[in-house]
């Protein structure tokens, strides 16, 4: 085919201008990529140099700090798969393991929210099938402007229809997540979803290709221009204009297409036809081609031309970087192709043979038998350019710290306490969220033990012994602006204190690094502090990171959002039977608050819905604190001494209080001993509220004595109001008003 | 022991949930994969939730044509017992064993709440485990669940008595007369919108009231 670039006319024509800096290269990397192959690039091998080392694949900014979460890394033989695959895979006991990671699609979710969402979604289960995992249920983690902006009447619906339209196709139970309103967001929301999956501990599937001779199949969706709008750079140039003209720029996912992926790709597991497997997410084709090669034999010949296409215009270094959704590679024995086509058939999914495995140490492509491509895989796949960009203090962090929220008027009448109750109780980040879990299925699979809005996801593993996990996925922008080290601890820290709340050891954790540019030292310096704290807090805690993703440029004009880790923690039920829930509907029960509350404001979501107010110092971390508190919630669960169990995070004991008491329907009457506006609305970390059943109460007070956990009764669960003694009590259902109105009113 | 079949098409999702449903009640479950030609000889059917084919063209409506259905559909018109969840539901209207079309949420989103039903029929073969009138709370998850006929049909159904189940409190989808689920002139066909299969364990369900449409079929299965 005349026209093609190739390796024979790279050779002869080393000075044609090549449009690297447009695909996103600086000419340095072009530079790099010249030395390594002692001639220029084709236009494939620089379509698949220019996505492999961009910053979205090579994590070249966030390298050298990721390091740490191996090297810190808690010992632990939970650890099966631990981070560089697909995602992590933890020991839970009884044979079984489970893989779960976190990722971003911020961007796409801000260009068109529904597919941006959806694909989202699409991405992190395709991850976690590639592990040999069956996908058993999801949770997102969401960002957007301010509650009451336009734009957010815009974005909200568009991702909430868009998770639920896939996770609900596919028949995953989303069982949790958090939502969070922010000016920072306003044209940079941050869409983070988390699929978890199972396996025996034997059907683990790693990335790589062995095996000499080995096919190489690529099986789902069709491939088609979708998601190389992003680098329709290669319009200019020597490229064809033609086939650019009809691209979108964001991918369009196929739920259905993935559901049959998802039962294909385990039927293939269970018959043991996969050597290798990996799945086709950013950088498509190019990311799987050199990635399998780079982890198994070392070499891979493709014949390029034989890639299914939707559109038979495209170009082989447009097929290189389409990103279209619901495609997975597989290797599999020459033996087995015909049984893995006949699964694949079985299922409608088209697969095709494009390639065999060698040794010779080189990923070769052809295109109508023209070699197009002939790199040494693992210069693309790991050897990419790694950068230790400038850090530096941003010049607004010491005045932002040094502006306490001290100066801030708080209420002391009664009447303006009772108010900032059922303002907090009221504001979109800490209102009740079920006008977008509704439109999840929290159901399907018949394993949901737990979700949304309860403290951390719990889904059943065994029918039989009851095994199952618990999942939280938490992040504080706000926090981490005003101290990122910290902030990112407290994300871990209240990650564990939920999962732990419903009784459930904490394991590992997973992470989605959400930044601004990293070209802006302030920002490196922000990422730079909480990847440190978030290894020192893993480490303390006892807990590894198994995998995660970075997502920097998030910026709103030349703004960067607060920096947003979120965190996930996951953690295991030998018997999801004793799991504690957290509602109070236990008429009677005593009311039992466990930690110490500091007078702690900074950050707080007080400031922020009251004020408007971002300065001062964030809570203060006490790991050792939490630990204790979960050590005693935990036990407490194990012998079923509580009735209900919430965690004290945004907004403090007050909205605890408050969504425990709708959540059972039951009121509370409480005495406050200290100031009541620290008590009601301070954030300190390490706190709970515990509603503890008549006949555990010794018991109780004995767990707690031992783990050095400060406890104090404060009151009653029963009536049908939120009393405090001496101060106000406002009726359950004038709570509900205010709690469950603001969402469908700002979405109507 | 009674067998239930659960077929599972390309897109079910629901289809282990319904299976397991069937073992609490009693009942064996057996496996039915769409594009076989055969029953197996299994003495009920279940037809459970999902997206079959992605619900690309109207639900159900490709389903319908899966070689397994020309087996169940003349199956079904000679008495033996059919309930179709929710995706099973829009297949069975598709097919015209039962009457009647399910649109899109009126909405125009996907709805999943704990829904309360009152039960108008407990003579069916899949509800004679119910009380006439009893109300039961179990689990609605659809996007087109919208119930809707001409005024004749709804007129006839409503006066044969063959409305199965109707939605309490809220009409979460804009069904015509808050119908959740209807039955065949026969009884032996049963079509319900909300989730039974996700009400059978306290554990996992708001309730265990769901289990009694699998009780009803497995007990009658072994009575008659």
């Amino acid at each position: 085919m005349s026209g093609t670039d190739n390796v024979a006319l790279a050779g002869r024509t080393p000075d044609q201008p090549q449009p690297y800096k447009e695909l996103g290269m600086n000419e340095e990397e072009y530079r790099k990529v010249r030395d390594i192959l002692r001639r220029r690039p084709t236009a494939s091998e620089l379509a698949i140099y220019s996505v492999m080392w961009s910053e979205h694949c090579s994590y070249k900014s966030s390298k050298i700090y990721l390091r740490q979460f191996g090297e810190k890394a808690p010992k632990t033989d939970k650890l099966l798969v631990g981070m560089g695959e697909n995602a992590g895979v933890v020991d839970v006991g009884q044979g079984w393991a489970v893989t779960f990671k976190v990722e971003s699609h911020n961007h796409p979710s801000f260009v068109e929210p529904h597919q941006g969402a959806a694909t989202g979604v699409g991405g992190i289960v395709r991850d976690i099938i590639s592990m040999g995992a069956r996908p058993v249920a999801v949770m997102d983690s969401l960002r957007f402007g301010a509650a009451d902006a336009p734009d957010t009447r815009r974005v909200l619906p568009g991702v909430v229809s868009g998770i639920g339209g896939y996770g609900n196709c596919l028949g995953l139970p989303n069982i949790g997540g958090e939502t969070v309103f922010d000016p920072c967001y306003q044209d940079n929301p941050l869409v983070n979803a988390l699929c978890i999956g199972v396996l025996r501990h034997e059907d683990i599937h790693k990335a790589s290709a062995s095996g000499v001779g080995n096919k190489v199949v690529l099986y789902g969706s069709y491939t088609g221009p979708d998601g190389i709008g992003g680098a329709s750079v290669l319009a200019s140039a020597s490229f064809d204009e033609e086939s650019q003209a009809k691209r979108p720029s964001v991918q369009v996912g196929d739920p259905f297409m993935e559901k049959l992926l998802i039962e294909c790709s385990l039927e293939l597991f269970h018959k043991g036809l996969v050597e290798g497997i990996q799945d086709l997410g950013a950088a498509g084709v190019s990311c799987a081609t050199t990635e399998l090669a780079a982890g198994g034999t070392g070499g891979m010949d493709v014949q390029l031309d034989r890639v299914p296409l939707r559109d038979p215009n495209l170009l082989p270094e447009e097929i290189l970087m389409s990103e279209s959704q619901e495609r997975m590679m597989a290797v599999v024995t020459p033996a087995n192709v015909d049984e893995f086509m006949a699964v694949c058939a079985r299922y409608e999914v088209p697969a095709t043979v494009i390639g065999e495995v060698t040794d010779t140490g080189r990923l070769v492509m052809t295109w109508h038998g023209e070699v197009i491509v002939d790199i040494p895989p693992r210069t693309a796949a790991h050897d990419g350019p790694v950068y230790e960009r400038p850090v530096a203090v941003p010049a607004d962090q010491a005045r932002l710290q040094a502006d306490t929220p001290g100066r801030l008027p708080r209420p002391s009448t009664r009447d303006e306490l009772r108010k900032t109750v059922m303002w907090l109780a009221g504001s979109p980040n800490l209102a009740d969220k079920e006008w977008i879990t509704s439109q999840y299925d929290r159901y399907v699979l018949g394993n949901t033990v737990l979700a949304q809005p309860e403290n951390a996801g719990v889904i059943r593993l065994d029918d039989e012994t009851g095994l199952g996990v618990a999942l939280a996925l938490d992040g504080n922008g706000r926090y981490t602006r005003l101290d990122p080290y910290a902030g990112a601890q407290l994300a871990l820290s209240e990650a564990y204190r939920n999962v732990a709340a419903t009784g459930a050891q904490p394991l590992a954790v997973t992470n989605c690094l959400n930044f601004g540019s990293p070209e802006d030292p302030g920002v490196m310096w922000q990422f730079s502090k909480a990847t440190e704290g978030l290894a020192d807090a893993c480490l303390a805690l006892g807990i590894p990171v198994t995998g995660g993703n970075v997502s920097f440029y998030n910026q709103t004009g030349s703004t960067p959002i607060n920096p947003t880790p979120v965190i996930g923690v996951l953690g295991v039920h030998a018997d999801v039977r004793r799991r504690t829930a957290m509602a109070f509907a236990a008429e009677g029960h005593k009311l039992v608050l466990l930690g110490t509350t500091r007078e702690e404001f900074g950050g707080s979501e007080w400031a922020h819905v009251m004020y408007g107010h971002l300065g001062g110092l964030p809570p203060m971390v006490d790991l050792p604190a939490e630990a204790a508190l979960g050590s005693v919630l935990i036990t407490a669960a194990q012998e079923t001494l509580l009735s209900g169990a919430h965690d004290l995070s945004d907004g403090g004991l007050s909205q605890a209080l408050v969504e425990a008491s709708l959540r059972g329907g039951l009121g509370v009457r409480v005495a406050l001993q200290g100031d009541p506006f620290t008590e009601l609305f301070s954030e300190s970390v390490a706190r709970a509220v515990v509603a503890v059943r008549p006949e555990a109460e010794t018991r109780f007070v004995d767990i707690c004595t031992q783990a050095g956990v400060p406890f104090t009764t404060i009151g009653v669960v029963g009536g049908d109001s939120f009393t405090v003694d001496g101060l106000f009590s406002i009726p359950l259902h004038e709570l509900r008003e205010a709690h469950t109105g603001t969402l469908p009113n700002l979405m109507a | 022991m009674a067998r239930v079949g659960v077929i599972t098409f390309p897109g079910s999702l629901d289809d282990r949930d319904a299976a397991r449903a069937v073992r609490i009640a009693g009942g064996e479950p057996v496996e039915l994969w769409h594009a076989d030609t055969s029953l197996q000889g299994v003495d009920a059917v279940v037809l459970p939730g999902g997206f079959s084919y992605g619900d690309y063209l109207r639900a159900g409506a490709i389903a319908r044509f899966a070689p397994l259905m020309e087996e169940l559909i003349p199956a079904a018109k000679a008495g033996l017992p059919v309930l179709g969840i929710c995706n099973g539901f829009q297949v069975l209207a598709e097919a015209h064993l039962l009457p009647g079309a399910l649109m899109p949420n009126a909405e125009g989103h996907f709805v999943c709440r704990d829904q309360r039903l009152r039960v108008e029929n407990a003579a069916t073969a899949w509800t004679s485990e119910y009380a006439q009138g009893q109300e039961i709370v179990v689990p609605l998850k659809n996007m087109d669940g919208r119930f809707t006929a001409s005024a004749e049909t709804v007129e006839e159904l409503e006066s044969s008595g063959r409305v199965v189940a109707r939605y309490m409190d809220v009409n979460p989808n804009g069904s015509l007369n808050d119908i959740a689920g209807v039955t065949n002139e026969a009884g032996n066909v049963v079509g319900l919108m909300p989730h039974p299969e996700h009400a059978v364990e306290s554990l996992t369900g708001p309730t265990t009231d769901g289990l009694g449409f699998f009780t009803s079929i497995v007990k009658g299965l072994i009575n008659a």
